[in-house]
Parts: structure tokens; sequence; C-alpha cells
């Protein structure tokens, strides 16, 4: 296979420039040692959840039996330190995304909450009956419902931007669709489904010639590249801890400040307050606005130590080095007789989604993980993805940096033994 | 892999290749509609009854190998059969798929053809995609005595 001879000299002449050490790596995460059915565990779920470093577990740890207490709350020593680890984590994720202000990141319990959210305060105070708002086909349900929900709410109409058979937003549709009744634009930054990279910063430009906010989906992509808020332009901007090597249950939502500072709050509580009387409650300055109730501090600080480490190793050697494994992967299971990859973008991250024929993806995933290989079998929260490639569900392995090539090659002897069974 | 090879059997794999009584039924005096949110499967189900006794039943639909074959031989074992028997033989599988194995041995021979599910139990997370027709099965009977009791 001349391809796949082409990738790995390609890959190891930019491995020579910037040594990356996998199996150092792989020492950093316990759970890469994991048995699973008696093979070595094959972790290719890494869209779903990532696996957690030990310097992100030591962190959540450290907070727990060394300085815990609530934060921004008492004058005592614990507090004050939790506190400072707490903020200290909010400048690591603004630094990480590129934002120009701490107070322009939110912690929220994922990206999902992030988009909660903006759909639930921007848009109570921007969008009404007969406005619109632009999503794309190939969002994740986390991207549609909460916009669906608002237009329910308000009367504004939910219109989607169509993708092509390669997986890619058709920029022409995207544009038309821009009026001047578009009141936000939701776009995903990675697919999750389909790897797809879309162009974000050349979409936020045509929707900022219509003067429309855009919010982007970063889930799948603050894991994979080098984010900067600024650069993309984008006026929201929503990542999840869970999915870039860091705690669950913790995310961050980055808001251009002068569309943040006027935004209502999200849900009421403490901390969301400066003054409260039964007649009036003026409430805090952003990030605190939205920080209703006492935060996931020990999560945010996880957050802060997956910050940390993705950094150690820099996001532009991570995004080469699985960009080599994506090649290699996509050209080994393209080799296979049977095997159809859905979503074949031009710019691809990580993601490898196929079916095979004649086995379903829910069988495929059961016999895989019998051969020790986690992958996700199902629509992968994007149901209007697969009714556009007219397929119930798809196999998807998702890639992480930690991954190998001798992984990739196990996966494929299982999609020749799911071909064994199902002939 | 031997695992596998209990779960995948032959029948198993030749009714997804090849399902029972697919179709629709025209004039069905039932049908009902099953999915299995989490990964997809859909099916749907049409229902003749000859009295109390099923005359035929057909499905379409989409699914995994083991909820396709369990459909198509669920089409298959209840024809004939009174709907105090449909009841008995889906507590029967389900016991089969998820129950004490020293039981299953004694409810066993009246299972029949639905014995080639055995493999299943060691798939916990299969086990929906077995029971998916005989839940539809079920609903489209439901559907039945609620239209009875409107009459």
């Amino acid at each position: 296979m001349p391809e796949l001879d082409e990738v790995k000299q390609a890959d190891s002449a930019s491995a020579a420039e910037h040594p990356f050490e996998v199996e150092r790596i792989r020492q950093d995460f316990p759970a890469l040692t994991l048995s699973v059915h008696g093979q070595p565990l094959v972790y290719l779920d890494n869209a779903a959840s990532t696996q957690k470093p030990v310097s992100v577990l030591d962190a959540v740890d450290r907070c727990y039996r060394e300085y815990y207490s609530n934060v921004h709350r008492g004058v005592h020593h614990l507090s004050q330190k939790a506190t400072d680890a707490y903020e200290e984590a909010r400048r690591k994720v603004q630094g990480f995304v590129g934002a120009s202000r701490a107070e322009e990141i939110v912690f929220v319990r994922g990206a999902t909450e992030g988009i909660n959210l903006v759909a639930s305060t921007f848009g109570r105070s921007r969008v009404k009956a007969g406005d619109e708002v632009l999503i794309t086909e190939m969002e994740h349900h986390s991207n549609i419902v909460p916009w669906q929900m608002l237009c329910e709410q308000t009367g504004a109409t939910l219109r989607v931007a169509p993708i092509d058979d390669r997986g890619e937003v058709i920029l022409e549709e995207y544009e038309k669709l821009l009026n001047d009744r578009t009141r936000i634009a939701a776009i995903v930054h990675i697919s999750n489904a389909l790897g797809t990279i879309n162009p974000v910063s050349r979409m936020v430009e045509m929707a900022h010639s219509r003067d429309v906010p855009v919010l982007v989906d970063g889930a799948q992509a603050a894991p994979h590249a080098l984010v900067d808020v600024e650069a993309l332009g984008c006026d929201f901007f929503v990542c999840s801890g869970h999915k870039m090597f860091g705690p669950t249950g913790i995310g961050a939502l980055y808001g251009r400040w002068d569309l943040l500072s006027t935004m209502p709050p999200y849900q009421g509580g403490g901390e969301m307050i400066r003054s409260v009387t039964f007649t009036k409650t003026e409430y805090a300055e952003p990030p605190a606005r939205f920080e209703a109730g006492t935060p996931n501090i020990a999560g945010a600080i996880g957050m802060g130590a997956a910050v940390d480490y993705l950094q150690g190793i820099g996001l532009e050697t991570i995004g080469r080095y699985e960009l080599g494994l994506l090649e290699y992967a996509t050209s080994a299971l393209s080799a296979i007789p049977g095997v159809r990859l859905i979503g074949t973008a031009a710019h691809r991250a990580s993601v490898v989604s196929f079916t095979i024929d004649g086995a379903h993806p829910h069988d495929v995933g059961t016999i895989l993980d019998r051969e020790g290989i986690a992958v996700r079998a199902g629509h992968h929260c994007a149901q209007p993805v697969m009714d556009h490639f007219g397929v119930p569900a798809t196999v998807r392995a998702s890639l992480a940096f930690y991954n190998q090539r001798q992984e990739i090659d196990r996966l494929v002897s299982g999609v020749e033994k799911v071909k064994e069974i199902f002939n | 892999m031997s695992e596998l090879m209990d779960l995948y059997q032959e029948v198993i794999l030749d009714h997804n290749k090849h399902p029972r009584n697919f179709g629709q039924i025209e004039h069905a005096d039932h049908c009902a509609h099953g999915d299995n949110p989490l990964c997809g499967d859909q099916l749907t189900l049409y229902l003749k009854m000859d009295g109390n006794r099923v005359a035929e039943v057909r499905f379409e639909g989409q699914g995994c190998a083991i909820s396709t074959a369990s459909a198509s031989i669920l089409t298959e074992v209840v024809q004939g059969k009174t709907l105090e028997q449909v009841e008995s033989l889906f507590e029967s599988f389900h016991e089969l798929l998820t129950g004490d194995p020293s039981v299953v041995a004694e409810v066993g021979p009246e299972l029949g053809k639905l014995a080639v599910f055995a493999g299943v139990r060691e798939f916990p997370v299969r086990v929906k995609c077995a029971t998916l027709a005989w839940h539809t099965l079920k609903a489209a009977i439901a559907d039945e005595d609620a239209a009875a009791t409107t009459e």
C-alpha cells in the first residue's frame, strides 16, 4: 500500500524534528494499562471521553486532601487557598483558549451547559418571535436542542446550514442563510461524528458581516487543536473538561466581555449576587453572575491541571502526531473491502467513522469489545448527520495523542474478525 | 472468542441475513413501533389475530443482528399461539436472557428455537436488543386491549 508508506515517511520526518515519545506519554495514564476481556485495552473512544493523566488525578486529590474549602466566602486560610487555586484554574483556561480577560471565562458543567447558558440568557434577552437562529447539519444534539428549545419559547425559527456528502458545511448555503433576522449562529469547530474541521474563522467573518454573533462548540477541538478565540473571532466558545483529559462535570464558557456583561443571569442563587433584598437583587459582574451556587471547585482545578498537561506537550505537537495517526487509520480502514468511511472532509481531526457491509455497528462494537478495543457504536448524539448519510449508526474510532499505530493495527484485525463472523 | 460464537450462532446470523416474515400486513389488526434510542434499532410489528390466537406476525425496520434475528424468530414462534402462551413464552425468554442459569435449564425445553439466544446472557448490554421485538409485540397486544375498552 503506497499510501501507507508515504504517511510513514512523512511522519518519521516530522518526528525527527519534534520527537514525540508516545510510550513515555502513555505512562502518564494509569487507565491505559488496563486489560479488557483478557486483552490489553485499546482505547479509541476519546471523542466520548478521554482518560486522565496522573497530574490531573493528583491535582484533584491534592485539592481535597490539602487545601479544600469553599471558595470566595471565607476569610480563613483554607478558603483563601481554595479560591486562589480556583481562580488560577480560570486563568489557565483563559490562556488555553486565548481570551484576553479571565473574567470572560465562566466555569460550567460542560460544553452542553455552556450552550444552554448562552441559549437561555443571551437568547432570552435578544431573540424574539420572527427572529432566526442558525446552526449546521453536523451539530451534536447539544448544539441543536438548546436552540430548538429557545425557538419554541420565543417563536423564533431554527435554520440549518446543510452539509455535502464529504461532511463539509456548504459555505454558500451557510452564507445565504445568514440574514438580518439571524440573531445568533452556533457552529461546531470539529465534528464529533465526522471529524470535520470547520473553517470557523471564515464562518465567523460571514456572520459578523451581518452583525450576527457566533457560538463555537469546541468540545472536540480543545483536546486536538490550538484554540484561539481571538483568532477565530468568535463571540462564545464552549468546551468540556472530560474531553480534554480533565475531570467530568466541569467545562468552560468563553464569552466576549461586552456580550457577557450585558447578559442576564442563568441560574439564581448564592455567589452570583452583589446584594439581595426581598424587593430587589443586584447581580454580580461576570463570571460570578453565571456561577450560582458552590462551583465544581476540584473539577475546575483538575481542568486547570489538564490544560497544563496539554500545554506541556504542546497542542501543535499533538495535532501533528494525531494527524499522522489519523491518516494511518484512514488508509488502513479504507483499504478493507466492505468498509465505508462516513465523513471524508478535506480537513479532519481525530475521528474515523465507518460502517461495514452486512454488519450493524452495534454488533461491530460488541465484537471489538471482546478484542479489548473500545469504540463507540451508535448515532454519536448526531442523528441528523446519520440521516444525511442514510445510516442508522456508525462505528467511530476516535483518537488521542496516547494512541499508537499498533492499536490501529489491532482495530483493523478486529474489523477482519467482524467480517469473518458476518461474512 | 467462544462467547462471541455463542452469541452469533449460525441460526441468528441466518435470520439476520434473511429475516423471515419481513414486511407489512395489510389490514393488520394491530401494529406497534418499537425503538431502542441508545443504539438506534427500530422496528414496526404487524399483528393479525384469529380470536385469541396469533394468526400472523410480520415486521419491518432496521437493527443489529441480535434484534433483527430476535424479531424474525419471534414471528415464527408466536404464530398460532394464544395470548397466554405468548406471555408465558416471553417470560421464559426473558428468564433465559437475564435469569439464574439453573432455572434456565428447567425452562429450556419449551423455548424451542428461542434457546439460540442463550449466549446473550454473557452480554448484558445486548439484552435490550434481544427483547425489543417482544416488548413491541406486547405493546401491539396492549393496544388491542385499549381499543376493546374504548368500544
